[in-house]
């Protein structure tokens, strides 16, 4: 216990404070986009709940999120707003016009090149957001991905569609 | 002009409207759990994101005051519908243990993580593994 609080102690006084100041701001971001209005008052108790917040949670995530590339974390969102569309789409075709006995259903198995935590939720995600496929469970080493896919003729393409379009990308974004 | 706005959002709306019903036609369709998990967190998104574009031009073009919270529900929702598919799927693989044998080989030295351990883990989760083997 001791020793876990000199280490706490060894942080400066912005580390103690601020330890995740991207997150603070997103905070606050987010507390006066919930209030829809400005107001100075607002604004002093979304500062000091964002700095509370992110003090009180940082022993939870002590790392900061490992973004290399930020215009390609914004690239990727547009990439996934735009599959999302489509995947609408699709699903809505296999669901209207396909008798369900066509459906080719399927596990698949993505094997992970990507280690960090966060890349692996995000991928997880779009996975689960985009065309006909959910991530469904982790390897007990977190380095496979069980997703399910509605309708994949091809596994092997389905596979390889998923690996070239999202995880290269998040590659690059995360380390 | 307010004429194309008012068309626009009916637009908007009757479009989401219909995405939402496909995606409920498609929660009674299609046959077991695993496949109507696709129809929820995918027709469901977008219908609900034409409702609430729908809403932010209402707000901006005809009444004239700015919304976002629209921006933020779809933030949420964007967030939270992955994480749940995958938590029932997990729950479903629980409940199921008999699906445990057509499920894939993970292409690793150890299983899924809902039926085994990880690898060097503590003992909560060697406890949490075999709970999801036998139970």
């Amino acid at each position: 216990m001791g020793a876990r609080h000199d280490r706490l102690d060894e942080r400066t006084f912005m580390e103690r404070w601020l330890p995740h100041p991207l997150m603070t701001a997103v905070l606050v971001l987010l507390w006066m986009l919930l209030l829809n209005s400005f107001s100075f008052g607002g604004l002093l108790v979304g500062v000091v709940l964002a700095v509370v917040i992110t003090r009180v949670t940082s022993n939870f995530w002590p790392e900061r999120p490992p973004v290399k590339s930020w215009s390609k974390a914004f690239a990727y969102l547009g990439v996934v707003a735009w599959d999302v569309v489509v995947a609408n789409l699709q699903v809505t075709r296999l669901i209207l016009f396909r008798p369900v006995e066509s459906l080719a259903t399927r596990w698949v198995v993505l094997s992970l090149e990507l280690r960090s935590p966060e890349a692996i939720t995000v991928l997880a995600g779009t996975i689960t957001m985009t065309p006909g496929t959910v991530s469904c469970d982790l390897s007990a080493d977190g380095r496979s991905l069980l997703v399910h896919c509605l309708d994949a003729p091809d596994a092997e393409d389905t596979v390889r569609q998923m690996k070239e379009r999202y995880e290269d990308r998040l590659k690059e974004i995360f380390p | 002009m307010t004429f194309v706005l008012e068309l626009l959002v009916s637009l908007l709306i009757v479009g989401g409207g219909a995405f939402l019903l496909i995606g409920s036609i498609g929660m009674v369709k299609l046959p077991d759990l695993l496949t109507r998990l696709h129809a929820p967190t995918k027709a469901t998104t977008l219908g609900v994101g034409g409702a609430l574009v729908a809403s932010m031009v209402f707000f901006a073009g005809l009444e004239g005051t700015l919304s976002i919270h629209e921006v933020l529900i779809t933030a949420f929702l964007f967030m939270t519908a992955p994480i749940s598919a995958h938590f029932i799927a997990k729950a479903h693989l629980h409940e199921h243990t008999e699906l445990r044998d057509g499920l894939p080989p993970t292409g690793r030295p150890v299983g899924w993580s809902t039926f085994d351990a990880a690898p060097g883990a503590g003992e909560a989760d060697e406890d949490d593994g075999r709970r999801g083997a036998h139970d």
